[in-house]
């Protein structure tokens, strides 16, 4: 089946390496017609088959600029909440799923899976989480097949703690255990960036690009 | 566990490789986009640019170098070096980077650290800092490439800009760098132990140990180096492998 992969462009963090590293990953498959294309207007996700919404930065600024897309937020809500399209959020990107973020001030969030975004606390490491680092307590899931043990790269200083337990595929310790890839039925997000972390996270993006 | 990271610097210059020894003397290494590369397959946690001649008509040869390299190599790159304003920082992080260095315009227009580490997130904010001791033991911050002195203490220098919103820090200690003796552990120590963001280090690195000292003696997140690895004196395997067997935290 021919793939279109949309990125969803709202303004912000580092896109270029999210278009390359999708790229990347779908050069495993044998398929000459896939398309990778990056987008602020809502039209061109209605016939996306994956979406991704990179992120990076402080999360009002990333929500601000994600509303600032003419009828993109209802057009998402339209792509993954009721037609079930895989959605992969990175980073800030993922904590939009969030209901709120707690990153200077309170923010509310797309509230697509349960949950708050708060700092992470520590007594004996520096903030931001900045570099490799592993899952833990991971469970079953095809999005992680042959990545188990692999490093992956972080930076970030807040998390997404989920309401539930369920929601959570992975956590990873920085002296807090905190959830590294939350997922809710075709919605998929990592607190690391998979765009940045080498081979495991091209096989890791691979790996979604092969969910229907 | 978080792990340490080994950073290759790529002094670039016209869109070649060089380095410089004491920051003069400079020496061809090569081609950075097939650096990059061959520092990426060999295990390297991030990459670091240094256009070391960053002027006007050189700043389109640095983009050209990180989109080519950004297409190929997905670990973060980080880009210093005549970095002047938030257009520039955009331009940059478009291209395909992740993290930019300031160092000199820091230096005189702090509200440079302020506005970017704002707009684009401190992640994305990496504060160069150029040592030297002086006499009287004290240390000072030097600007433009380390030809300038200031009257800054770096202790000073590396708290302000940590509540300015910088995201690391990257010590260089100008009376080590290129001498292959080993980093300033004591200026690394000093900082480490006063400043809650990462540390890199960067000045000195000649012999494997030097990695373990500026990590275990230094308190550093990070160790950066550059001649070491161009003329393949010690190899990134063999670092990583060597501070593993020092119980220190590596991705291998």
């Amino acid at each position: 089946m021919k793939k279109k992969v949309v990125i969803v462009d709202y303004g912000l963090g580092n896109i270029q390496s999210a278009i390359n590293s999708v790229k990347k990953a779908l050069s495993s498959e044998n398929s000459n017609n896939n398309i990778v294309e990056k987008t602020s207007d809502y039209k061109f996700i209605k016939d996306a088959s994956h979406i991704i919404l990179p992120g990076q930065g402080a999360f009002e600024s990333c929500i601000k600029g994600l509303q600032k897309l003419d009828g993109m937020i209802d057009e998402l809500q339209n792509q993954v909440l009721i037609k079930k399209k895989p959605i992969f959020g990175i980073c800030v990107g993922m904590q939009l799923f969030a209901t709120k973020s707690f990153e200077n001030g309170e923010h509310n969030g797309l509230n697509w899976i349960k949950g708050n975004i708060i700092k992470i606390q520590s007594k004996k490491n520096v903030l931001p989480h900045m570099g490799w680092n592993k899952l833990n307590n991971i469970k079953q899931h095809a999005i992680l097949s042959g990545v188990e043990n692999e490093h992956f790269y972080f930076v970030h200083s807040y998390y997404f703690m989920t309401q539930k337990e369920e929601n959570i595929l992975a956590y990873t310790d920085y002296d807090t255990n905190f959830p590294s890839i939350v997922n809710e039925k075709n919605i998929f997000g990592t607190q690391f960036h998979p765009e940045k972390s080498s081979k495991a996270g091209i096989k890791l993006l691979s790996n979604f690009l092969l969910l229907n | 566990m978080l792990k340490k990271r080994l950073i290759p610097c790529l002094d670039v210059k016209n869109g070649r490789v060089v380095k410089g020894i004491n920051f003069v003397n400079l020496t061809d290494a090569g081609n950075p986009v097939e650096q990059a590369k061959i520092y990426n397959d060999a295990g390297a946690d991030e990459i670091c640019f240094l256009d070391i001649a960053a002027s006007v008509e050189n700043k389109e040869t640095i983009i050209d170098v990180i989109k080519k390299t950004a297409a190929e190599i997905f670990i973060p790159l980080t880009v210093g070096g005549g970095i002047k304003s938030t257009d520039d920082i955009r331009k940059i992080l478009l291209a395909g980077a992740d993290k930019v260095s300031i160092n000199t315009s820091g230096i005189y227009n702090p509200d440079l650290i302020k506005e970017s580490s704002k707009k684009f997130g401190n992640q994305c904010i990496v504060v160069a800092i150029d040592v030297k001791k002086q006499e009287d033991g004290s240390w000072k911050v030097y600007s433009h490439g380390g030809t300038k002195k200031t009257n800054i203490d770096v202790l000073d220098w590396a708290t302000k800009v940590e509540s300015y919103g910088a995201g690391e820090l990257l010590i260089t200690s100008m009376d080590r760098d290129g001498t292959k003796i080993g980093f300033d552990n004591s200026l690394l120590k000093t900082i480490s132990s006063k400043v809650n963001i990462p540390i890199i280090a960067s000045g000195g690195a000649g012999k494997l140990e030097h990695f373990r000292d500026a990590i275990i003696k230094g308190g550093c997140s990070a160790v950066l180096a550059a001649s070491v690895f161009h003329f393949g004196e010690l190899k990134i395997s063999d670092i990583k492998e060597y501070l593993v067997e020092n119980n220190i935290p590596m991705r291998i």
